[in-house]
């Protein structure tokens, strides 16, 4: 496919029309709304959303309201990858058979929280994958269960507090590592893959413009730092993200055809204390134990920069 | 009248599934293998391989997705269908309380079987009760031709504004899932068509987009779930229309439930599914012995038949249900004479629960012959025992 896309440049390029409206019950500082903002002015009206259990939906669609100007469906936690399958499904026979109009192009979306995709919509995702629909699947990660009370998902990093995880004398946070979901979901050699975060605004919207022009299934993993869960001061959260990538806890990369490229590079990174100590879910940690996420984190710069095949991710700075 | 031409074929009831799918023009098809559905769904892809059917197939990785895509599929505005037996009916169970609640018309076919543990491929209704309270409108099918009709009715009741229902279609699984008998299909699908016309309804549309599945507090959930049963009323006339229609158009007819020679019968048996034919059959043998026994057949289970089955009552000291399932620990265990015991009670009659054919244990005429002198043992001396009977177990009491 050699369509040429219109990428944007910074946020002035993006619609001035808003579809997802104000007036919805997320907390104050939470930047998942951000990402649907976002996320709807590069999709435009002509989108469906299927969104699985989670902050955005129940916060967003408190009968008989909604912020959704697009039409939205959420029926559970683990399927909104198998309910959106069906959309796609339905959308195809109905304009093979002229019943919809034959030339509208419909986007599908999935929305679901790092829960929902991967603990217990992990199966959903895989079959969706695995069969080829034409969906974008957004992933908001914000590390935990947050909608029900911070409780631990197979997304929370190593050492972070939740309520289920709590830091004792015994046990020390999350004892394992955060499930690399990205790789797992290229395993499944879809054409398009990407991780970003909601700080970097074209980096983000970019990847939902290609997500969309893609023929066939594509996953878009959004950093989404929580006010609530990651214990900081609500107006950090942008900043938190930005950290995030710039101590290469996070790295945001794309998988476009089988490349490998990382889209944020980051000439010296910042050791991992600057990203921890703006949290509570970090607090009371030891400095062995902060040390020990930081050599989590150069070993995957080292084997992100060995899959490039040049330094994109540098040298901690002094 | 004006019946139309009809043929007639060899079908089990999963091909009969099959064909009404193909008449009623499904548009999308999302199912997982297991036994005794899976041959609806091989024919079902045959159908679709040949272009006999235009449907969108989709080969999901769980019974869960499997009614998850049909959900998605039917609120983006597509006729649905999808099937499934024992397990995968329990592993949909958290679905088809959503589907309902959403209003969806999607149809399933459920060929019945025992549920693990241990594991059972064979049939008995297990299953199938334990959906009782799903609001999905359910018909139990006694024939293979019942199965085929039964599919075309449950698109004209479920996809009824007045309704706006999930249908379930259930029948015995191996008995009836595996066995040929004669069926008669129109020989042109075009009045199947006529009958069945898509209607509007509100669905995922970017044109007029809506909220669907929203969270709902305490102050709109009751009125919400009141609808359903309201809808759940309505069913029950509109279940009736769709009949005579069918009926004008294919010259058959299933009343919610159908009584066998019970005008002057002093004790009825009341079953469901395939063991009605049996049934009949022990009661001609019976008659012939001078006893004065009718047979009543269930085959609307959701909404259960309350005026219908009063009528059919009225003239009868007794009544015995034979239920191929257990509710345990329940006042009386078969859960259809648990239905039917407020209903019989009201009216003086005895109650007579009987639990046969679990895991697809034998079920012969003569047994049905035991019960019923058992039945009227008891019911000359007067007495109603408080439990259900567990008809030939082996170690019972």
């Amino acid at each position: 496919m050699t369509v040429r896309l219109n990428l944007v440049r910074s946020v002035k390029d993006l619609p001035r029309e808003e579809l997802f409206m104000p007036g919805h019950g997320l907390c104050a500082g939470c930047t998942a709304s951000t990402i649907v903002r976002h996320l709807l002015k590069i999709a435009g009206r002509n989108t469906i959303v299927v969104n699985a259990t989670g902050c955005v939906e129940v916060s967003t669609t408190m009968y008989p309201y909604t912020a959704w100007k697009v039409p939205w469906i959420h029926v559970a936690f683990e399927n909104a990858a198998a309910v959106a399958s069906g959309v796609e499904a339905a959308l195809k026979a109905l304009k093979r058979k002229g019943i919809i109009d034959p030339s509208k192009q419909i986007n599908i979306i999935v929305l679901a929280g790092d829960g929902g995709t991967y603990d217990i919509g992990f199966q959903a995702l895989s079959g969706m994958l695995e069969r080829g629909h034409k969906i974008m699947y957004v992933l908001y990660d914000n590390e935990a269960y947050m909608n029900t009370g911070i409780q631990r998902s197979g997304s929370t990093p190593m050492h972070a507090w939740t309520t289920t995880t709590p830091l004792g004398k015994v046990l020390r946070g999350k004892p394992q590592a955060k499930k690399p979901i990205g790789e797992i979901v290229a395993a499944h050699r879809i054409p398009y893959v990407a991780s970003t975060t909601v700080a970097h605004f074209t980096d983000m919207d970019n990847k939902f413009i290609k997500g969309l022009a893609t023929d066939g299934p594509s996953f878009i993993h959004v950093l989404q730092p929580c006010t609530a869960g990651w214990k900081f001061d609500p107006r950090l959260g942008i900043k938190l993200a930005r950290l995030a990538t710039q101590t290469a806890m996070w790295i945001n990369w794309e998988i476009e055809n089988g490349v490998f490229n990382v889209t944020v590079r980051v000439p010296k990174r910042k050791h991992v204390r600057h990203y921890l100590k703006l949290q509570g879910r970090f607090k009371g940690l030891t400095d062995e134990e902060i040390e020990e996420i930081q050599r989590l984190v150069d070993m995957e710069v080292e084997r992100v920069n060995k899959i490039v095949g040049r330094e994109v991710i540098g040298p901690l700075e002094e | 009248m004006s019946r139309v031409k009809q043929k007639r074929l060899a079908l089990n009831s999963n091909y009969a599934v099959a064909y009404a799918v193909r008449d009623v023009d499904v548009d999308v098809v999302a199912a997982y293998p297991i036994t005794p559905q899976t041959t609806i769904m091989e024919k079902i892809s045959e159908m679709i391989a040949n272009g006999e059917l235009d449907a969108e197939l989709i080969h999901v990785e769980s019974e869960h997705s499997a009614l998850s895509a049909v959900v998605g599929a039917s609120a983006a505005g597509a006729r649905v269908f999808t099937a499934t037996s024992s397990q995968g009916l329990e592993l949909m169970h958290e679905i088809l309380h959503i589907a309902s609640g959403m209003r969806l018309p999607i149809v399933m076919a459920v060929p019945t079987r025992a549920l693990s543990a241990p594991i059972s491929i064979w049939n008995d209704y297990s299953d199938l009760m334990n959906t009782r309270d799903a609001s999905w409108i359910t018909f139990i099918a006694s024939t293979a031709q019942e199965v085929y009709d039964s599919i075309v009715q449950a698109y004209m009741v479920a996809e009824d504004s007045r309704v706006l229902l999930p249908v379930m279609v259930a029948y015995d699984g191996f008995l009836m899932s595996h066995t040929y008998e004669p069926v008669e299909v129109p020989e042109d699908p075009g009045p199947i068509r006529e009958i069945t016309p898509r209607r509007d309804r509100i669905t995922l549309d970017p044109d007029n987009p809506v909220t669907m599945g929203t969270i709902t507090d305490p102050r709109w959930y009751y009125e919400i779930k009141y609808q359903q049963v309201k809808a759940m009323e309505n069913a029950r006339e509109v279940i009736e229309e769709t009949s005579e229609t069918l009926y004008r158009v294919l010259g058959r007819r299933y009343p919610p439930v159908e009584a066998y020679k019970t005008e002057d019968a002093e004790i009825a048996v009341l079953a469901y599914g395939g063991l009605f034919g049996t049934v009949q059959d022990a009661v001609d043998s019976m008659r012939s012995k001078g006893l004065n026994v009718g047979a009543i057949r269930l085959r609307q289970w959701r909404p259960f038949p309350v005026e219908e089955l009063t009528h059919l009552l009225h003239n009868l000291d007794a009544i015995i249900v034979i239920d191929r399932a257990i509710s345990y620990g329940a006042s009386i265990q078969g859960p259809v004479a648990l239905e039917v015991y407020p209903v019989a009670s009201r009216m003086g009659l005895h109650v007579y629960s009987f639990i046969a054919g679990i895991g697809q244990r034998h079920v012969l005429e003569r047994d049905i012959e035991s019960m019923v002198s058992k039945a009227l043992g008891y019911l000359d001396q007067g007495v109603t025992p408080l439990r259900s009977i567990y008809w030939g177990v082996r170690g019972g009491e």
